[in-house]
């Protein structure tokens, strides 16, 4: 008999119809936007304050560089003593006070720049500041020297390599970026959707054993059935968490920025501004176009194909390792112990991932981590849209599947025996002694 | 007549521990069948290798004539030692999950299911969640997962502990109901009395190994020990003691009474009757108290296993 479906259904009910993951679900994508409106918010609000700062340039040579912004005001101080100056700032509860000496070389000028403030500055505007006067000072000691400052400006030459490969198929830097993005994307939610839900296996294991219903339940199904039942169960109530998660996401953020438009506007004009500055220039026009043709030019169909696959494939793989382990155990905090072993090729297949694949996508590292089982699912996935050969790909998905059938399997076993073992927490040597059971 | 459940010689290892070793037991259709035992003997083993939760290492069963497989599964009826059910699943809900693993179909279960509400006059739990109920009613929704599915083999593995009198009882009557319906019934207990009450045949497993087995009425004529325990009226306790010691085996005899009586138990050998004995006794003293001393399954098993 068949019970796989039944069991399934009653594994996917009992999750969806849970208060906690209903609250889970509806609650974290309104939590996450909130925080996210709460931190846009917060620091608009740190920009929109008004600061003044005064200036005391006693080399009368950089004066003119400082217009007022906004949400910045420059007062420029003449004929005062430093003293009074601070005395004054101080007085008027302005933000700062920046003192340029007067010297006879610009370089001794450049040495003797100092900022006087009550509390510690902004970095932001420290560093505004010192690009502000880098660029005079030297613009001036060039022009001292002799030199036309025009001519360099005009002779300045941006460098762009163009890729191309042997076959003639061209790529660049965003390319790249592009690829990374999509390929870390799908090997950090795989990542994610293990952890979560191969949780949330291994606690329904063992909410069976505590109950111990456990029995009744295998008086009528096989374990193998039932595990994969769960496995299957969950997985889809997980897919929908996900789904709901996206669309909710998405419906959310439409309406956030819809009420509060007008906000989200003014910090857009900013950037709409750096955009529209980027689209005159022709090659920020190819940039963006790079993008774009980037996206089209990923192996689309192959990446598709290939994240279902190797998704799948790795969420079995450690979801019934998850399961094993909360058979083998009486509750939760039991499950430490073997639970290090089974995140150790998870992370490591995250670090390797992200740090090799970035370098080199076919060198050595990336590609036999892409053909280990444990980490193939993630490294693979992070590779693929770098282009990886087929037969590549089908070997390491074979080994996928072969690992995969082999870890239920070894599961199936652990599971049988220990879902009937209460009281005694197992050991390593206990687990072993399971197998030949 | 057909047998419901035949073991041939089961054995079971779990590493290094021998959990059940050549055991062959015959379960006769229609009967309560006694599978005793100390805690640890393999009892449970053993019905775990019945409903195919476990494999034996050798050996075969046969149910039905039949050896067993998968879809016997649905002819066994199992209540577990260890038993509970999902807390935070509604009790209809779960008890229609149960009943079609069990190969029911929904429209079925939950037909036989409303028999069995109105029958315990539970039609109002429909929708509680196990977690709201108290423990004897759980183990009411228990029985009724167990037989629900109209089993020909049921297994009750300890099934009365834990429940109150009132509840026990109702389960024994609803038990003895399903066999005269002509169901077979095993109980694996380690309590005595419930066996005492209503099995027909018993068998008994100790160590791993099978120590004795047959019906209950025949065992307790094995072992029978033909004394009689007596309680005589008498002026002269001392001479009566010493007329009766010179013709039997006499030893002292504890039971509750309401007089006074000389109390002995006297041994018969195997050429005396009690009608005998009964004719001697009234010659010499009045009997207020006559009966026959049967082993009881307590002693039974308490003297086979202390043999082994």
């Amino acid at each position: 008999m068949n019970h796989l479906p039944l069991i399934i259904k009653r594994e996917y009910l009992t999750k969806v119809k849970n208060k906690s993951f209903i609250i889970m679900t509806f609650l974290s994508p309104i939590i996450m936007i909130a925080l996210f409106a709460l931190v846009a918010y917060l620091s608009q609000l740190n920009n929109n304050k008004e600061r003044t700062i005064s200036i005391l340039d006693e080399s009368g040579l950089v004066n003119e560089i400082f217009e007022n912004t906004e949400y910045t005001k420059y007062n420029i101080l003449s004929n005062i003593s430093l003293k009074d100056a601070k005395a004054l700032v101080e007085e008027k509860g302005e933000y700062g006070l920046l003192h340029i000496e007067n010297k006879n070389d610009i370089i001794e000028i450049s040495k003797t720049i100092k900022f006087y403030s009550e509390d510690t500055p902004s970095l932001t505007l420290i560093s505004n500041l010192e690009g502000k006067l880098e660029k005079k000072l030297t613009n001036l000691k060039l022009q001292q020297e002799g030199v036309d400052v025009e001519k360099i400006n005009t002779s300045k030459t941006n460098i762009d390599i163009a890729q191309e490969s042997f076959q003639g198929e061209k790529s660049s830097k965003i390319d790249n970026i592009v690829k990374l993005a999509f390929g870390g994307f799908a090997g950090y939610l795989l990542f994610m959707f293990i952890i979560i839900y191969g949780n949330m296996i291994m606690r329904s294991v063992i909410e069976e054993k505590t109950s111990r219903i456990i029995e009744i339940i295998i008086s009528s199904v096989k374990p193998i059935q039932l595990m994969m039942g769960k496995i299957i169960g969950t997985s889809l109530a997980g897919v929908t968490q996900f789904v709901i998660w996206v669309l909710l996401g998405t419906i959310l953020i439409v309406v956030v920025s819809a009420i509060f438009g007008i906000n989200m506007a003014e910090t857009q004009t900013q950037q709409q501004d750096m955009v529209q500055q980027a689209m005159e220039f022709p090659e920020a026009q190819m940039q963006m176009q790079n993008a774009i043709s980037a996206i089209y030019n990923l192996p689309l169909i192959n990446l598709t194909i290939a994240f279902a696959l190797f998704f799948i494939g790795g969420y079995l793989l450690y979801s019934s390792l998850y399961a094993a382990v909360g058979a083998a155990v009486d509750n939760e905090t039991d499950t430490q112990q073997f639970m290090l072993p089974i995140l150790m090729p998870l992370i490591l297949a995250v670090y390797v991932g992200i740090f090799t694949v970035i370098e080199d996508p076919h060198g050595t590292v990336s590609t036999v981590f892409s053909f280990i089982p444990f980490t193939s699912p993630v490294v693979m996935l992070m590779r693929i849209p770098f282009g990886v050969p087929i037969w590549q790909q089908l070997i390491s998905l074979g080994l996928l599947i072969g690992t995969f059938m082999f870890t239920v399997w070894f599961a199936a076993k652990i599971y049988r025996v220990g879902i009937l073992m209460y009281g005694k927490k197992p050991s390593y040597k206990d687990i072993y002694k399971w197998l030949k059971y | 007549m057909k047998n419901a459940l035949v073991t041939n010689s089961v054995s079971k290892n779990f590493g290094d521990f021998k959990a059940l070793n050549n055991v062959s037991i015959t379960v006769p259709k229609g009967s309560i069948f006694g599978l005793l035992g100390p805690n640890g003997a393999g009892k449970t083993t053993l019905i775990r290798i019945i409903n195919q939760i476990i494999l034996p290492d050798s050996g075969s069963v046969l149910l039905d004539d039949e050896p067993l497989q998968a879809h016997h599964i649905k002819d066994i009826g199992y209540l577990p030692e260890e038993r509970g059910l999902y807390k935070t699943m509604k009790v209809g809900e779960q008890v229609l999950y149960l009943a079609q693993l069990k190969g029911l179909s929904k429209a079925e279960a939950k037909k036989r299911l409303n028999y069995w509400f109105e029958k315990f006059e539970i039609e109002d739990w429909w929708n509680k969640k196990i977690q709201e109920l108290s423990k004897g009613m759980a183990q009411k929704i228990q029985f009724i997962v167990t037989v629900l599915h109209q089993p020909k083999l049921l297994i009750f593995d300890e099934p009365f502990s834990g429940f109150d009198p009132i509840n026990a009882n109702l389960i024994k009557d609803e038990i003895l109901l399903l066999r005269e319906e002509g169901a077979t019934v095993i109980f694996a207990t380690h309590r005595m009395e419930s066996v005492e009450e209503l099995c027909d045949d018993i068998v008994l497993i100790h160590e791993s190994n099978k120590i004795l087995e047959g019906k209950l009425l025949d065992i307790k004529r094995q072992y029978k020990t033909n004394t009689f325990e007596v309680g005589l009226v008498t002026d002269n306790e001392e001479q009566l003691t010493q007329i009766i010691k010179d013709k039997f085996d006499v030893s002292p005899a504890i039971y509750k009474s309401l007089n006074n009586d000389l109390k002995l138990n006297i041994k018969l050998k195997d050429n005396e009757s009690s009608n005998e004995l009964l004719t001697f006794l009234t010659s010499n003293a009045q009997v207020n108290h006559f009966n026959e001393l049967v082993p009881t399954v307590n002693d039974i098993f308490i003297q086979t296993v202390k043999n082994n």
